[in-house]
């Protein structure tokens, strides 16, 4: 059970979180301009790395933000969190 | 009680208490502080259970949670029974009862025993392989193998213990009160620190407690007494909080750990009553400090599993700590020099010791040489090589080891005993720094695993990190303490220590024996009865992997995981395969570390509160007028109103005639209520829904799809423009919650330069609908100054209205394809403004009525359930919405994926209706759609979604997807069923008034 530190709202307990899938990937401004192969990448691929993965996370149970998250997940090891339009810190 | 078993001066029992408990019937005496072991063994009762797969007899062999045999049922009350417990840990308590398990009809008379008659025809993956064809045998092969396997008995009524859950923060946690513990929560406590110390046992002190020997001083005293002085100055520190009788059951990443602490299992029969009976701790520790000790290892040799035979640190603390004799002529059997702790405690308590038996050639430690000075023989470079006793041991075979220690040589010597300590070393219990995800590394000399690398704030001291002498625990344990604390406690420094030093090592994982190994039982997991045999036979097999290898021939995998087995396998493993134990690893430690009873992990039972049941405000006249209810997501809602002896289809079919003959009423209070406001509110509908709002005018209503991104339809509702900048959204009730989370997703991540904000206002708004055609008639005697011309007030239109001065929001919108009204009104008011209606719907019969009749309404009318006809694999256009799909917008959630190569598809599985040939017959929602019967494989083309009898129309109709449905409106269809083949026909999905004159009506 992760310690989250929320950019919001502190160290909280993992229970009162929400995972949501891979960070980073943004809704195509012009989904129509997409090929079926371009709109397939965007719509399901996404990457199940072991080691440092950047993540969305919600604090569903809290403050409801959204916010990043980079998380190595061989050992549960986060070690950023930052703000949604923040730039990642560097690998 | 055996008296002459039971040593009198001792510091740990209290023998002025006499406690009375029951073992297999049999009423039998022990004192306050026993276990149920040490009270068994000063009974003379060793044989205590039959072992799993044998029946071989089994008897007491440790004192502790990695006890493999000792494994009884306690109680016989049927709801609070417990099978598979420890003796070794079950704490004496008047009333107690126990009996032995896996045995018929008696332990000392077990028909079950002749499996060991037959044991070589019964290897290893003797069931699977055995059991494997006939395939459809299996049936029957189960039934009897369900009934000779498993141990105790589970009860069979609730459990009425009370269980408890707790939190826990701390700045430090200590696993383990042994010498190491200790030194480190005081160290904690006196810099200050929030300190948690816990201990599985209910005193403090773990093995140095009783350890009074002339070969292990501190100061000048014996270690036992410098540590007891330790342990009371902790008494003094109140920020120390020190919890006994509590079992760390898992160690979680970011040192989140469960703990057990057993409350009342040490009371008195009497006085557990009303009480708590276990709290599970879920601590979170910024520092964790494990100090969990060592276990001591078995030998493996043949017959090594019999009744009588002790690890030999269990026969010390027998004697030592409970004052009590595992034997009168003990023997014991060792690879190191523990062993002869055990011969000067036995030696001091007068019991007398045959022989010690050592597979090393002769060492002079400071040990050996005080056994030696006491008489007692040594057999140097011998081994035990078997042991002869049915249900007690009463001989042991001793030969000396060839050179290379693989063969035994020269004259076979046979000594009588009635018990026999083994030591086969220790094995640091690293199971708490595994679980927490710590890698492990080996140390060859004395074949232990030893953490190594962890990312948690945490380390291991004492001899769970591998330090086995005295000298080595202390003075490495307060530098690691000091170190990871960052303080600096010199309590301990300038500590005279005097501590025997073993010198020399030796380990055999499997001994030798005088007869070739298929002839021998040498066992490896005393409880699942796997032998060394076992393990060789699953490499010759062709397992290489340790976990393959330990699921093939179930070593480690009974209720003690393993604890005393393990090692020997891995040892075993590696010889045979001639790899280094280093590189072969180790098998998974998962929590819990021993069993936890469901109870705890429960927790209490807060029967209805367990989870929230929302209540609509008019839930009240609900039950008051004898509802059945549905559960709907956490929603208790009205299913139905019976009369008298109405069955629910007599209850539906009466409320939905006369929702369509005069008036009906029903409780929409949990439809999902989000209220939108902002500059960018439209804009923001236009992306989240399928069709346009921006030229929805004020005061109008309009019902949208929302989509995935996927494009398939997630949730449905009507949305109300109350101002330029002002909506009201209405979701199913059970999207509700996961509607608000994705809308708030997108506005965060996607969209954040939109000036929209959500509130959920579900629990705001009470939600009345009357629908009929009696409905207009009613709503102007509930509110008779608003005009409810059609030109005023037409449908998909709202307006804000009083009820009695009370403001009310009036929506003119139809799920029933009815004339039909909503009114919001806040939740105080719901209750009064139902009452209103149905008084003032009297005259017109107004029927309340419950959501299957709203169900059967609106498929009259094809209209769709989202999450009933649609199940996240349909689009607007396979639900034949194509209208609701906006061909202007530019993009809305979902648009792109609607001309996707799959989704264009026109096989598509399509909602299409269905009418049975039959018109009285009802199909079953999810029964299969088939064109024919006869060539197989049968292909599905479809499913039931939706089915009712309708009462309006006289006739079963049905919704369902069809694969093609569209184009195969008019074809005739089959719905196979158990005992039938219902012939359907393919139709359009509105079967009631195409023309929608009823919403005019």
């Amino acid at each position: 059970m992760f310690l989250i530190n929320c950019p919001y709202c502190g160290e909280r307990d993992q229970s009162e979180f929400s995972a949501g899938g891979e960070a980073h990937i943004e809704r195509p401004k012009q989904p129509t301009e997409l090929s079926d192969d371009q709109w397939a990448e965007f719509l399901f691929m996404r990457k199940n790395i072991k080691g440092i993965q950047y993540e969305r996370w919600n604090h569903t149970h809290g403050c409801r933000k959204w916010f990043n998250m980079v998380r190595d997940t061989s050992n549960d090891k986060i070690h950023a969190v930052y703000k949604m339009g923040e730039k990642p810190p560097v690998k | 009680m055996s008296k002459n078993l039971r040593i009198t001066n001792n510091n740990f029992i209290d023998q002025t208490s006499r406690i009375s408990f029951k073992f297999d019937g049999k009423t039998l005496y022990g004192f306050k502080g026993d276990t149920l072991a040490s009270a068994l063994l000063a009974n003379n009762i060793h044989l205590v259970g039959r072992s799993f797969k044998y029946h071989r007899p089994r008897g007491i062999m440790t004192c502790g949670s990695e006890e493999p045999n000792a494994i009884l049922q306690i109680g016989n009350d049927s709801s609070m029974t417990e099978p598979n417990t420890r003796a070794t840990e079950i704490e004496l308590y008047e009333g107690l009862e126990a009996s032995s398990q896996n045995c018929w009809p008696s332990v000392n008379f077990d028909i079950g025993a002749i499996n060991n008659f037959f044991s070589p025809l019964i290897p290893a993956a003797f069931y699977y392989k055995t059991f494997m064809w006939p395939a459809n045998f299996w049936k029957l092969y189960e039934y009897f193998i369900r009934k000779s396997a498993g141990l105790g008995r589970s009860p069979t009524e609730p459990d009425k213990d009370i269980y408890d859950h707790r939190y826990l923060h701390c700045d430090v946690l200590i696993v383990g009160g042994g010498i190491s513990g200790i030194m480190a929560a005081k160290t904690a406590a006196k810099n200050n620190l929030n300190t948690v110390l816990i201990d599985d046992k209910n005193i403090l002190g773990g093995t140095t407690l009783f350890q009074q020997n002339e070969c292990f001083k501190i100061n000048n005293s014996y270690s036992n007494e410098w540590l007891k002085k330790e342990i009371e100055t902790l008494n003094s520190f109140n920020n120390l909080t020190i919890k006994t009788r509590t079992t760390l059951a898992a160690y979680h990443s970011y040192n989140y750990l469960l703990a057990r602490e057993n409350l009342t299992d040490h009371l008195d029969l009497k006085d557990k009553k009303d009480k708590i009976r276990q709290r599970l701790w879920k601590i979170r520790a910024k520092k964790v400090i494990i100090a969990t000790g060592a276990m001591e290892r078995p030998l493996i040799f043949d017959n090594n599993d019999r009744p009588g035979i002790f690890l030999s640190s269990s026969i010390k603390k027998y004697i030592d700590f409970y004052g009590v004799k595992c034997g009168q002529k003990i023997s014991l059997f060792t690879n190191n020099d523990s062993a002869y702790e055990t011969a000067i405690s036995l030696n001091n308590r007068g019991v007398s010791v045959n022989s010690v038996v050592d597979i090393r050639d002769k060492t002079n430690s400071l040990i050996v040489k005080q056994v030696e000075k006491l008489g007692i023989k040594i057999h140097w470079k011998s081994s035990v090589i078997n042991t002869n006793g049915y249900k007690k041991i009463n001989c042991i075979e001793i030969m000396k080891l060839s050179d290379d220690g693989t063969a035994a040589v020269g004259k076979k010597i046979n000594e009588e005993c009635d018990c026999l300590g083994i030591s086969g070393g220790w094995t640091p219990r690293v199971h708490l720094f595994t679980q927490s995800g710590g890698k492990l590394k080996f140390r060859d000399e004395d074949n232990v695993f030893l953490p190594d690398k962890s990312e948690l704030s945490q380390i291991s001291i004492g001899s769970c990190n591998g330090d086995f002498e005295l000298d080595e625990v202390v003075k490495n344990s307060v530098n690691l303490t000091n170190k990871f604390l960052n303080v600096n406690n010199n309590d301990y420094e300038n500590l005279e220590i005097i501590a025997s030093k073993e010198i020399d090592k030796k380990n055999i994982w499997l001994l030798p024996s005088d007869k070739p190994l298929g002839k021998t039982k040498p066992f490896l997991d005393f409880q699942n009865d796997s032998t060394a045999n076992d393990i060789k036979l699953a490499l010759r097999e062709g397992f290489k992997s340790i976990e393959h290898v330990k699921r093939y021939t179930t070593t480690g995998m009974a209720t003690d995981q393993g604890k005393l087995s393990n090692m020997h396998a891995l040892g075993i493993i590696a010889e045979t395969a001639g790899v280094k134990m280093g590189e072969l690893g180790t098998t998974t430690f998962r929590p819990p570390y021993t069993p936890l009873t469901f109870g705890a992990i429960v927790g209490r039972n807060v029967g209805e509160f367990f989870d929230i049941t929302r209540k609509t405000p008019i839930h009240d006249w609900h039950v008051k007028n004898k509802a059945e209810f549905e559960n709907v997501g956490q929603w208790k809602r009205a299913w139905y109103y019976p009369r008298s002896n109405e069955n629910m289809h007599e209850a539906v079919q009466r409320e939905s005639k006369a929702a369509r003959d005069s008036a009906g009423i029903l409780d929409a209070s949990t439809l999902g209520k989000i209220d939108i406001q902002g500059t960018d509110a439209s804009e923001f509908l236009n992306r989240v829904y399928t069709n346009a709002w921006s030229k929805l005018e004020i005061g109008k209503c309009r019902y949208g799809l929302m989509l995935n991104e996927d494009g398939m339809v997630y949730d449905d509702g009507v949305t109300t423009r109350l101002s330029e900048n002002h909506y009201l959204m209405t979701t199913t009730t059970g999207g509700a919650a996961n509607v608000l989370s994705k809308m708030e997703d997108y506005l965060q991540t996607e969209w954040p330069e939109l000036d929209v904000y959500l509130t959920s206002v579900t629990d705001h708004y009470a939600t009345v609908s009357i629908c009929g055609p009696n409905s207009k008639k009613i709503l102007s005697k509930v509110i008779p100054n608003l005009d409810l011309s059609d030109k005023k007030f037409p449908h998909m239109s709202f307006k804000n209205a009083l009820i009695d001065n009370i403001k009310c929001r009036v929506m003119r919108i139809s799920f029933t394809g009815e004339h039909s009204y909503e009114i919001n009104i806040q939740s105080s008011y719901g209750k009064s403004t139902w009452e209103k209606c149905i008084d003032a719907g009297k005259e017109f019969n107004i029927t309340p009525y419950g959501t299957e009749t709203m169900h059967l309404l609106r498929a009259e009318k094809g209209f769709i359930i989202a999450g009933q006809d649609t199940d996240g694999t349909m689009t607007p256009v396979d639900l034949q919405m194509d209208w609701i799909i906006s061909k202007k917008k530019y993009d809305f959630i979902g648009k792109r994926s609607l001309y996707r190569s799959d989704t264009i598809r026109e096989d598509r599985k399509q909602l299409v209706g269905l009418l049975t040939d039959d018109p009285k017959e009802i199909l079953e929602e999810g029964a299969q759609i088939v064109s024919e019967t006869n060539k197989q494989p049968i292909e599905m083309l479809g499913h039931v979604t939706s089915s009712y009898f309708s009462p309006n129309l006289n006739k079963s109709i049905a919704l369902a997807v069809l694969k093609n449905g569209k184009k195969l409106k008019g074809q005739k269809m089959i719905v196979p069923m158990k005992d039938k083949k219902i012939n359907v026909t393919v139709t359009d999905t509105i079967f009631l008034d195409k023309e929608n004159k009823r919403l005019n009506a």
